[in-house]
């Protein structure tokens, strides 16, 4: 539970640089000299397991085939008779000292333990909430530009059909200009023979009702060429 | 567990056979550098096992304190000799 906080501390240390973080970061530096290791994997659950706080778990596996259950304990318990007997280990008044904070400190794991532990865990889970928020909305702004580009190109498929449509557009224009010319050209000239028509028939209705001689001819003619007013045909048939 | 032969000095101590530690000893790389890469690797083992983990108990720190305990006790024993209560054990 200690080792929690110091985690979410250590992470502190990492940032700011120290021998620590120098470390850590010449081990991740060796181990992933291969390129297997990204994305990095997830950390364990939980450490190695300890018996009593300070004891590893290896020991007790280590000597169960042999001893079984008991047998860490009694090499313990011989151990510390040993020390005793022998005075390796002296008892003075540094004994009583660190009997007392021994205490302590074990009623103190004891009792706020577990309430540590949660605390620190919350710690944990806020950060990693907040790393997968933005990660989260990082994703999201991603897949939504995607969306958006998607959409653009679609776009850019329907320009040919812009382009046809205004080719239409152009041709129609055109066809439209050229009818409306054939028509001017059309009506004008049906203009002039209608004139024409009208023109000749007076000429001729009029050359009949004179004496026919050649010079009159030749000078209607050249009198036809001037302008008269024409005189309707219906008005000179007798 | 018979994989390819490796050479003696590289296995870890634990697979070292009690012939072979003469020669494994021999081998090892007592340099400067190989002391720290040593001293290293040993941190990283350690902190990657105990402290480098989601949910670590207190046992990671606690070694560590107890380590400390027992080795100032040793720097200490010369001084700590004075207190015996008899001369001959």
């Amino acid at each position: 539970m200690l080792s929690r906080l110091v985690f979410v501390s250590g992470n502190a240390l990492k940032s700011s640089g120290s021998f620590g973080a120098g470390l850590v970061q010449a081990s991740r530096s060796l181990q992933t000299s291969s390129q297997s290791l990204a994305p990095v994997p997830p950390l364990p659950e939980k450490g190695g397991k300890t018996r009593h706080g300070i004891i590893p778990e290896e020991l007790f596996q280590l000597l169960y085939p042999k001893t079984g259950v008991t047998g860490p304990y009694m090499l313990g318990t011989g151990l510390l008779v040993y020390l005793l007997s022998k005075e390796i280990y002296v008892i003075n008044h540094e004994t009583f000292v660190a009997a007392s904070i021994g205490a302590v400190f074990i009623y103190g794991i004891k009792k706020f333990g577990p309430q540590v532990a949660a605390f620190a865990d919350k710690l944990n889970e806020e950060k990693v909430a907040k790393a997968q928020e933005v990660k989260d909305l990082a994703v999201s702004n991603l897949t939504q530009a995607i969306e958006d580009e998607k959409k653009e190109q679609w776009r850019a498929e329907g320009r040919s059909m812009l382009f046809d449509a205004k080719r239409n557009n152009v041709a129609m224009l055109l066809e439209t200009n050229y009818r409306e010319r054939l028509h001017m050209v059309t009506n004008e000239v049906k203009r002039r023979l209608d004139y024409q028509m009208p023109s000749r028939t007076c000429t001729v209705a009029w050359s009949r009702s004179t004496w026919s001689t050649g010079s009159r001819r030749a000078s209607s003619a050249a009198s036809h060429l001037s302008r008269r007013r024409p005189v309707l045909p219906s008005a000179s048939q007798t | 567990m018979a994989d390819r032969p490796v050479p003696i000095v590289e296995k870890r101590l634990m697979d070292v056979k009690l012939g072979e530690l003469g020669t494994w000893i021999g081998g090892r790389d007592f340099t400067p550098n190989g002391i720290i890469a040593s001293i290293r690797r040993g941190h990283d083992r350690y902190y990657n096992k105990y402290i480098n983990v989601k949910k670590g108990g207190i046992g990671g720190v606690a070694m560590l304190l107890a380590g400390y305990i027992a080795i100032s006790y040793l720097w200490e024993y010369d001084h700590i000799k004075h207190d015996r209560w008899r001369k001959y054990h």
